[in-house]
């Protein structure tokens, strides 16, 4: 049957294509539409259009509200809508009859239909909900178009909240006989991914069906799927690396159908979905990575064809080779690859190449020597965009020897730009390496300035705070110190003697504020002629008030002296009366500190330490106010978002499904208490968050100490290389001075140059000598991760122990042993043979040559059903990693006071001949403390013991009172630290290094742990009063249904006991069908569940004041209950 | 992914457009004038791409049609830039060697031809044969008659 289809099917075009544009030139010639278009061109100007457009429009109008409109002319009312539209004119009443007509008309009315209502409305419109109905109709429906068209308006657009409706019948789809309709419902239920996550939590095992599915179409719509989940968590879908890679083999190998190629290159879509699904799992893996090689050494061979896709093909497997655990051989290969990109004459290929380059040279910054005489022609391109890319490049090899050239390169562009985006992410850059490697004070303090006037008022806002933050926390060396700011007030004196016009606000700012504070250190500056400079300043008419309170502030730390006080008294009187009240108090403020030196004495002292600040942030100061103004009769503080879903609730449109409806019951939780103050006042905790935030801001910017070089042609670089490395640094350390004429460094950075050059050539060699001068010591450099100690001049004082520059001095001592973590991984871990046996076997069941059906088919068995046995073998040694360290070390045992908690199993971590590191992770009343045991085997002691850790959603913190500092030989110890959740998420991820000395040797240690949010769920006793005004409070809600547990007579109140045993809930109370339960985050942080059981399913309904909290602890509930 | 695809002319008439995030009207109007100004700028021997915000522009021309592509950062551009020849494809195989009137008279078409080979910023399927036959069995029906049978019998 399905034969004789395909025959007519493939006979179809040809009388269809011919039928079809006949028909077109048919119907351009009488259709309104046609007239419409051709009145169109034929007008002269913009007006005439918007005339003959109104016109149209409105006759649009009457025909599409008039009850006589056939549908098939609505359908061509609808085409000319949608024409409109497209030059920009509104046509919104013509939104609600596509809605009509995707809902009543025939097939092809439909069709058109649903095409207008994609164009019109937007994912949040609320006539959206409308279309709900229809798409139910459509899904269910025999007409195997109907379903199409209906799955692809909903993966191009719906209401999120309408999700729940319909995922029953998508779902259902997903079993479909034909490849379209399954095809379409894996790309909707991906569009349902991206929108929320959590709803489709329990449909993942299909999504593997999909994965196996015979039909190549279905397979790759669900990479889709699966790329997501992947970024989302890696960890969670290793074993399915051995499936993506088999099938990469396939497609490779060209076992798809023709119909997959594209111009010859079999399925390179699906190729470049499956490198980057492969990039992502092979990262810091190397079990992972191994059984990539071979495959993608096959890609890179196989892309010989010059073809734009080949190359794109390519660019893929590149960034795939260089993210994955790195191979020699494959390093090798893909370097030449990039080669060919960056040489090439089509300009395409060369940006691409720029741009692979960037990326490499991040691990390998010795790339860079070999093609310097390219990147120096790119700089130089008559294409801006090319340009832009070298300069990216560039900021990747920065170092303290060529940051004055690449800053001036980067200037003159900026000098040339006019797109603003550019400018302020180009200008953040330039900030960023001259604060790192900047030569000397002179140079630092002009390029900022530069920077300050080239960047404007867009520049970022953290420029500015971290240049003053640099300036006035200083740096060890106080002489520095001192010369630094003093050379900041010269230049800003000269300045302002200048032009001042021009400056930016946030210039303006800068300099009132250095001026302000450290004009005093000039000795010989009198304090009235920065004043007068000052306020002269005022006088600018573009000059915006937030810069005049600056330049206010700045007086009032300035005026001492006869001169300066009655400068001061005359900008108050100006001022005293401004209508900005911020002004005016600052101008009250310079008054009243003019006339009293003794006070500004006391509130201005001149040498100010950089001591913190203790902010109250929950305005406790303020309590006795606020009771008193509430006494009085004032009406109590609302946070915003509660006033916000007040009002909401004044005017909300109930935007449930019936049948799936969570009614709140309302009357059951008592409104009464809901604006007492004394709740969880959302304002305490929102400028709490504020706080985190800025400072998070300060410290976001990228740390590249060096462009660190991991990976070399032999592999992992282990961090103690060479020694003769090391005295080469010094002994051409005169290099290194950034003063150096260019021709000096030549000689030693490149031997490539040609002896006898002409002139432009020569002008080409000296640049490249400048620029890539850092680069041929590049391995010694970044091996010590610094060239010596005064390279980095401004670097910031130590603030934490674990803070990155800290433990930068130590990695310097390093003595050349081998005794890499890594390496020992490499060489002598009996389990690495072991766990690979069982991959490799796996490997040869798989049929070379095979049918494509078969080889899909196969696919399926080798790993994806759940049933099968190929996960195993990522079992298997997972379970030999933890028993391993068994044999060797005995003794792991709880502390005493932490005897009777709940904790995890002991799991290693990492070991090696001499250490051994395991972890457990205790759930202590108000917090989780994570144990970490450490076992020395050698026969030396350990010392310098240091811990750090990064993870950005938890807050580590020792908490042992003495922290350790050493082990003995063949002695354990153990070490508390207490962590806390700074955001939520379903998993944490810690990624930990030890570092220690042993045999008077610096060494350093990678672990990582992992642990589930469900170990900081604690349960929270409250009423149900308190319940029903926290419920109102709390903003971040989250709603699903779930599946109920039925072991005995009352399904609910089972399902509620798992959750209760399995997570810590409190079950706050059941009534009838309803139940509601509550907990917390260990630090206090609530969140409610309200569940109710409503047809066989358990609708649940979480809400919390902490954002992300309801879906990851949905997701948890969903597990629990699954598992049941 | 995928941001929006535009169509204009070497004039900077919009032709189609098609967006996969949902912007405001003013966001769209101000992305169109953007690409038109900046692609009809460019000089020729530059490369097809552009950088614009956060995005990246992908654009190449077809006789007097302009193609522009809106992806985001991390995307491949030539990749990109091969989903733009992939739809040309499409478009030339429907319509028969293609050109910039048949989209400006049936460009509902044209967004039957996209719809089936991207869908919400993503490459749907990439057999040139499967989008067609697709295609016309959709279109089948309008020629013809609306007997539900027959469709069935279409797809077999």
């Amino acid at each position: 049957m399905s034969d004789v289809v395909e025959k007519t099917l493939t006979a179809l075009p040809s009388l269809l294509s011919l039928d079809s544009q006949t028909v077109a030139t048919k119907l351009s010639s009488t259709s309104k539409l046609g007239a419409l278009i051709r009145g169109i061109t034929e007008l002269r100007s913009k007006h005439e259009e918007e005339k003959l457009i109104q016109r149209e429009l409105a006759s649009l109008k009457d025909q599409v509200s008039s009850p006589h409109t056939s549908m098939r002319q609505m359908k061509e009312a609808m085409v000319r809508a949608i024409y409109c539209e497209m030059l920009g004119y509104e046509a919104s009443f013509s939104y609600i009859h596509a809605i009509k007509l995707a809902q009543q008309g025939s097939i092809l009315d439909k069709r058109v239909g649903y095409l207008a209502v994609c164009l019109f409305l937007k994912e949040n419109h609320e006539l959206l909900l409308l279309l709900v109905n229809t798409v139910l109709k459509d899904l269910q429906s025999t007409n195997l178009i109907e379903v199409c068209m209906a799955l692809t308006v909903v993966s191009q657009m719906f209401p999120k909240d309408m999700i729940p409706a319909i995922l029953p019948l998508v779902e259902e789809k997903l079993n479909h006989s034909k490849e379209i309709i399954r095809r379409k419902a894996v790309l909707a239920l991906y569009k349902f991914y991206v929108m929320a996550p959590n709803q489709v939590q329990h449909i993942h095992n299909k999504f593997r069906k999909a994965l196996c599915d015979k039909d190549p179409g279905v397979m790759f719509a669900s990479l889709h799927i699966y790329l997501q989940m992947i970024k989302d968590n890696p960890e969670g879908y290793k074993d399915l690396t051995g499936s993506f890679v088999t099938i990469l083999k396939q497609v490779v190998s060209g076992k798809l159908p023709m119909d997959f190629n594209y111009h010859t290159v079999p399925a390179p879509w699906l190729q470049i979905q499956l490198l980057r699904i492969l990039s992502i799992l092979g990262k810091n893996d190397k079990h992972s990575s191994e059984i990539m090689y071979e495959v993608l050494d096959e890609s890179l061979k196989r892309a010989e064809i010059n073809h734009n896709i080949t190359y794109a093909i390519l660019y893929e497997c590149v960034k795939c080779i260089y993210t994955i655990y790195p191979n020699s051989d494959l390093h090798e290969k893909a370097a030449k690859c990039i080669g060919n990109f960056v040489i090439s004459s089509k300009i395409n290929l060369k940006y691409l190449g720029l741009k692979a380059l960037t990326f490499v040279i991040q691990q390998d910054p010795k790339l860079a020597l070999q093609h310097q005489m390219t990147i120096i022609e790119c700089l130089d391109h008559p294409d801006i965009l090319i340009k832009r890319e070298t300069l990216e490049l560039l900021f990747r090899i920065t170092n303290a020897q060529n940051v004055t050239v690449i800053v001036e390169k980067m200037l003159e562009f900026l000098h040339q730009s006019k797109d603003d985006y550019t400018t302020i992410d180009l200008v953040g850059k330039v900030a960023e390496i001259a604060e790192k490697y900047a030569p000397e004070n002179k140079w630092f303090i002009e390029t900022m300035n530069t920077v300050f006037s080239l960047g404007g008022d867009m520049i970022q806002a953290d420029i500015p705070n971290s240049f003053l933050k640099l300036l006035s926390e200083g740096f060890d060396n106080e002489e520095e110190n001192k010369k630094l700011r003093l050379f900041a007030v010269d230049s800003y004196v000269s300045l302002l003697e200048g032009e001042t016009r021009k400056l930016p606000q946030r210039f303006l700012q800068v300099i009132a504020w250095v001026l302000g504070e450290y004009s005093h250190l000039r000795t010989d500056l009198d304090p009235a002629k920065v004043m007068t400079l000052l306020s002269k300043l005022l006088d600018i008419r573009q000059i915006s008030s937030e810069t005049k309170t600056w330049v206010l502030m700045a007086m009032t730390k300035l005026c001492s002296g006869e001169a300066s006080i009655s400068k001061a008294q005359s900008v108050c009187e100006d001022y005293r009366s401004s209508s900005d009240t911020v002004l005016r108090q600052r101008a009250h403020e310079l008054q009243l500190l003019s006339q009293d030196p003794a006070l500004r004495g006391q509130l201005l002292p001149l040498h100010r330490g950089s001591e913190t600040l203790e902010v109250d942030f929950s305005l406790s100061f303020l309590d006795a106010f606020v009771s008193e103004a509430l006494a009085a009769g004032a009406a109590p503080y609302k946070p915003p978002h509660q006033r916000h879903e007040e009002l909401a609730q004044e005017k909300a449109l109930s935007l449930e499904p019936y049948e799936l409806s969570l009614p709140i019951n309302m009357s059951s939780y008592s409104v009464s208490g809901r604006q007492s103050p004394t709740l969880m006042s959302g304002s305490s905790g929102l400028s709490g968050d504020s706080t985190e935030l800025s400072a998070k801001g300060s410290s976001a910017t990228l740390k590249l100490e060096g462009v660190k070089r991991v990976w070399g042609k032999e592999g992992y670089l282990s961090k103690e290389d060479p020694v003769e490395e090391v005295a080469q640094v010094e002994t051409l350390s005169p290099l290194s001075s950034p003063n150096q004429p260019p021709g000096a460094g030549r000689t030693l950075s490149n031997a490539a140059a040609p002896s006898e050059t002409p002139e432009p050539q020569q002008e080409k060699l000296q640049l490249a000598s400048s620029l890539f001068v850092g680069l041929s010591l590049q391995t010694s450099v970044c091996l010590m991760g610094q060239p010596e100690p005064t390279a980095q001049r401004f670097r910031r004082k130590a603030k934490t122990p674990n803070s990155s520059s800290s433990a930068l001095p130590e990695r310097v001592s390093v003595a050349p042993v081998p005794t890499s973590s890594v390496d020992n991984m490499l060489s002598h871990d009996p389990l690495e043979a072991t766990s690979m046996l069982p991959e490799v076997t796996h490997e040869t069941i798989l049929p070379p040559n095979t049918e494509v059906n078969a080889l899909l088919i196969d696919t399926a068995n080798s790993s994806p059903s759940p049933s099968n046995g190929v996960e195993i073998p990522f079992e298997t040694s997972e379970n030999e990693i933890a028993k391993t360290p068994k044999h060797e070390c005995p003794v792991r045992s709880l502390p005493p006071d932490l005897l009777g908690l709940p904790h995890t199993k002991i799991t290693s971590l990492c070991s090696s001949q001499t250490l051994d590191v395991s972890a457990c992770h205790v759930e202590k009343d108000d917090s989780v403390s994570l144990l970490i045991f450490t076992s020395n085997l050698s026969d030396s002691d350990m010392e310098n013991i240091h811990f750090s850790f990064s993870t950005e959603q938890l807050q580590v913190s020792l908490s042992s009172e003495r922290p350790l500092h050493e082990i003995l030989k063949h002695s354990n110890a153990v070490c508390e630290y207490s962590l806390t959740v700074h955001a939520p998420a379903i998993h944490f991820q810690m990624v930990g290094t030890l570092s220690y000395e042993s045999s008077s040797q610096s060494r350093e240690m990678e672990f990582s742990y992992k642990l589930p949010l469900s170990s900081f769920i604690r349960p929270l006793v409250i009423s149900t009063e308190q319940y029903g005004t926290h419920w109102l409070d709390f903003s971040n809600d989250t709603k699903q249904n779930l599946a109920l547990v039925s072991e005995g007579q009352d399904p609910l109140t089972d399902t509620l006991n798992i959750l209760k045993r399995k997570l810590g809930l409190h079950v706050v109370e059941v009534i009838g069908l309803e139940g509601i339960a509550a907990c917390r985050l260990a630090q206090d942080q609530p969140c409610l569940l309200h569940c109710r059981v409503n047809a066989g399913t358990l609708a649940v309904w979480l809400r919390s004041p902490v954002p992300k909290l309801p879906d990851c602890l949905l997701y948890h509930c969903q597990r629990v209950l699954e598992e049941t | 992914m995928m941001r929006f695809l535009l169509l204009f002319s070497r004039q900077g008439k919009l032709r189609l457009q098609k967006w996969y995030t949902p912007l405001t009207e003013r966001e769209k109007k101000k992305i169109i004038r953007d690409m038109t100004t900046m692609v009809l700028a460019r000089q020729p021997r530059s490369c097809n791409f552009i950088h614009w915000k956060d995005l990246k522009i992908i654009y190449k021309r077809y006789a007097s049609l302009y193609f522009c592509l809106g992806v985001e950062r991390e995307e491949n551009e030539l990749l990109a830039l091969e989903v733009i020849h992939r739809y040309v494809e499409l478009l030339d195989k429907y319509f028969g060697n293609v050109c910039e009137l048949d989209i400006i008279f049936n460009f509902e078409k044209a967004y039957f031809i996209l719809d089936e080979f991207l869908i919400g910023g993503e490459v749907q399927e990439t057999s040139k044969q499967t989008i067609n036959r697709c295609i016309e069995n959709s279109d089948m029906l309008q020629e013809d008659d609306n007997n539900e049978w027959y469709e069935v019998e279409l797809f077999g």
